[in-house]
């Protein structure tokens, strides 16, 4: 399954292209990707624990930039 | 700006005034740092705080924590004002810069933005204003003035005319009457129309367009992918010669301790890469937000990297080069005058659905000879259609028109009936037409060139890209179009199999990218196989949107030269931006390393560096030159 998801106050290009290589590198997301420009995020991952994937890349994301959040 | 920007010019005001006390106040020793630290955290708490948080995550080289350690290093060396202002020089550029980045942003995006807020729908005799996406087929909206065509759809009330240029990059307004398709997204310019819709908002094109435009930067260009890689590699580089400098030099030589820690600091400011990795993707952005104003659609900034190194163009002939329909382009008459000619074929072929029948009735109708279905013509020579039709498969027909036996096809009809024929010259179809027995003319029909095919082969050469053509038709008449447009190569007679075998040729000969340009009718293959597949004028079409890197979204061919030119002009930007950015980092690192720049120039690089390379990445959104 992939879903977009909106970024709010993702302030920084560089944090963007680490929660990038983070999320990639996460058990069952098959592809990702941050865009900086358009505050997106695009999540693909298994659809089963998809919810629970998110979980996760909703606090790698806090960790990488605290200020950023993901609207879902 | 936003809030939480004002909040964060506020604090930098307030720590600016403190700074500027503590610098002033008469105060010794400790009591000096204290009246410094008072606007360094006012100033840089944030920074301080998420530098802690993120060292417990693990993230050591992340910009909080190299300003961290730049700006505390300053302070335990005594150097507080140069602490304080470092800080404060950044939080300034941070600002500045995400003010600037969030501004393009949205100027781009609103390049980008045709997306119809409401429409006008009336239901039981009222007007409601609903969400487009509520709006149901074969529901009657209404487009005032000035509004956007919110879905599909044909007018069957009112006329005048409407602006595609957000949709088509054409700025020329095109009159719609009665029974003319609405497309989504264009804006009504003159006077009130009702219009019947012929698609879901799903379905429609605008949002077709929105969700090929919306997921474009999902597919990241090679530079761009090498800058965040880069990236990934340069900070941690940099703060490790910071180490080395910081210890080496008083270690193994015995330098002064402060001054080589100053230096180190210093490597630590012009390490942050943000300036780096922000400038690349923008130009991009930018490039891809000014084509989607010409009526380009860029699927990915690799794609219009690929495209900005096209060798080849290869087009596909019928719909792309030429009209892809029939027209009558010559009338050679025996005896009477060529409109004569032309009426009576037109007369004869009346009821024929041949497409060759079809181009000859629109001509003669072009010129006010065509015949009137309903049988009370009035034009002079025109009455009505044939007395008797009576249709010979494969060869044309014969009629009865006003007590003459007309008989209008092929050679071969004219020759069975014992008619002289002469020589036909010229590609496409030829219709002769004979009458009581003698042949009185003939009408050439083909598939007509686009009126600026030509300057776009032109234009293609100038630029120094190859333009070849590939078609399914005979040689002879793929010949004469190739010669007509000037084209480097042609391959004919191809299946549309052998379309893809033909390009895998070309592109196993071709140092540069090939692009391929096509209508999307049955050549989505093609589309894919090429390193950048471009459909024309391909909103009519799923499978080509889907199959396509770019979209072109009218259909005149010169938009491909465009598209080039656009491309090269954004990868132009994209490298200017990198190079420049790396050198000045260089630059400061190399006279940092001498002792010949201090924090606040790093500091000063830095930002400027990162705003001159947003200032640059805009104009790749400024297409009005190319």
């Amino acid at each position: 399954m992939k879903k977009i998801f909106r970024l709010k106050d993702l302030d920084c290009a560089n944090c963007a292209a680490k929660m990038e290589r983070g999320i990639k590198k996460l058990d069952g997301v098959n592809d990702a990707s941050v865009n900086f420009l358009t505050q997106k995020m695009t999540v693909d991952a298994e659809d089963s624990r998809f919810e629970e994937i998110m979980d996760e890349v909703v606090k790698l994301c806090r960790r990488v930039e605290p200020d950023c959040v993901i609207v879902r | 700006m936003t809030r939480r920007h004002k909040m964060t010019l506020a604090r930098i005001l307030a720590a600016f005034v403190l700074f500027a006390a503590a610098e002033l106040a008469p105060l010794e020793g400790v009591w000096k740092l204290c009246a410094f630290l008072v606007p360094y955290f006012t100033a840089g708490w944030d920074v301080l705080w998420r530098s802690a948080q993120n060292i417990a995550h693990g993230q050591v080289f992340d910009e909080n924590f190299l300003m961290s350690v730049a700006t505390v290093g300053a302070m335990a060396t005594g150097q507080y004002a140069e602490g304080v202002a470092v800080m404060l020089f950044y939080q300034v550029g941070e600002l500045f810069q995400s003010v600037a980045v969030g501004k393009s942003r949205r100027s781009i995006a609103a390049l980008m933005d045709i997306r119809p807020e409401y429409a006008n729908v009336i239901r039981d005799g009222e007007t409601l204003q609903v969400d487009p996406e509520e709006v149901a087929v074969g529901e009657t909206i209404l487009i005032r003035p000035g509004e956007r065509v919110p879905l599909d759809a044909v007018v069957i009330e009112g006329s005048g005319s409407v602006n595609t240029a957000a949709m088509t990059g054409e700025s020329v307004p095109r009159d719609v009457t009665v029974g003319d398709g609405l497309t989504s997204g264009a804006i009504n310019l003159s006077s009130v129309l009702k219009a019947r819709t012929s698609s879901a908002y799903a379905d429609s094109t605008v949002a077709r367009v929105l969700d090929l435009v919306e997921n474009s930067s999902e597919r990241k260009a090679r530079t761009e992918n090498f800058i965040t890689r880069f990236a990934r590699y340069y900070t941690p580089a940099v703060v490790f010669a910071a180490l080395g400098l910081a210890l080496i030099p008083p270690l193994a030589m015995g330098q002064p301790w402060t001054e080589w820690i100053h230096r180190a600091l210093v490597f630590l400011v012009v390490s942050c890469p943000c300036a780096l990795v922000i400038s690349v993707p923008l130009s991009f952005f930018g490039g891809i937000g000014g084509a989607s104003r010409r009526g380009i659609l860029v699927k990915g900034s690799n794609y219009l990297e690929a495209l900005s190194k096209a060798e080849t163009v290869v087009f596909d002939k019928t719909g792309t080069l030429t009209e892809g329909s029939f027209r009558v382009t010559s009338v050679r008459a025996g005896g009477m005058p060529e409109r004569e000619l032309l009426a009576l074929a037109a007369r004869a072929e009346a009821y024929s659905t041949h497409p060759v029948a079809r181009a000859v009735v629109s001509a003669a109708r072009d010129l006010g000879e065509g015949p009137d279905p309903a049988g009370g013509g009035s034009t002079e020579g025109a009455e009505g259609s044939a007395d008797s039709v009576e249709e010979l498969a494969g060869m044309g027909v014969r009629a009865q028109i006003d007590g003459r036996t007309v008989l209008a096809g092929n050679a071969r009809l004219l020759e069975s009936r014992g008619i002289q024929v002469p020589g036909d010259g010229g590609n496409g179809a030829v219709v002769h037409v004979a009458v009581d027995g003698t042949w009185a003319g003939s009408v050439l029909v083909s598939d007509a060139v686009k009126p600026d095919a030509r300057a776009a082969v032109d234009r293609l050469h100038a630029m120094g890209v190859k333009a070849v053509m590939l078609t399914g038709d005979r040689a002879a008449a793929a010949g004469a179009v190739a010669e007509e447009l000037g084209v480097d190569g042609v391959r004919s007679d191809l299946l549309p199999g052998d379309k893809v075998s033909a390009l895998e040729e070309i592109l196993a000969s071709a140092r540069g990218s090939v692009a391929f340009v096509g209508d999307g009718i049955n050549d989505a293959p093609v589309l894919t196989r090429a390193d950048v597949g471009l459909a024309m004028g391909a909103l009519g079409s799923d499978a080509a949107i889907e199959a396509a890197d770019m979209v072109l979204m009218d259909d005149r061919p010169s938009r491909v030269a465009e598209a080039i030119a656009i491309s090269r002009r954004t990868m132009t930007i994209v490298r200017e931006n990198i190079v420049f950015a790396l050198a000045v980092k260089l630059l400061i690192l190399v006279l940092g390393a001498w002792g010949l720049a201090g924090m606040w120039l790093a500091v000063f690089a830095d930002v400027g560096v990162a705003i001159l390379a947003i200032l640059n990445a805009l104009r790749a959104m400024d297409v009005s030159r190319v």
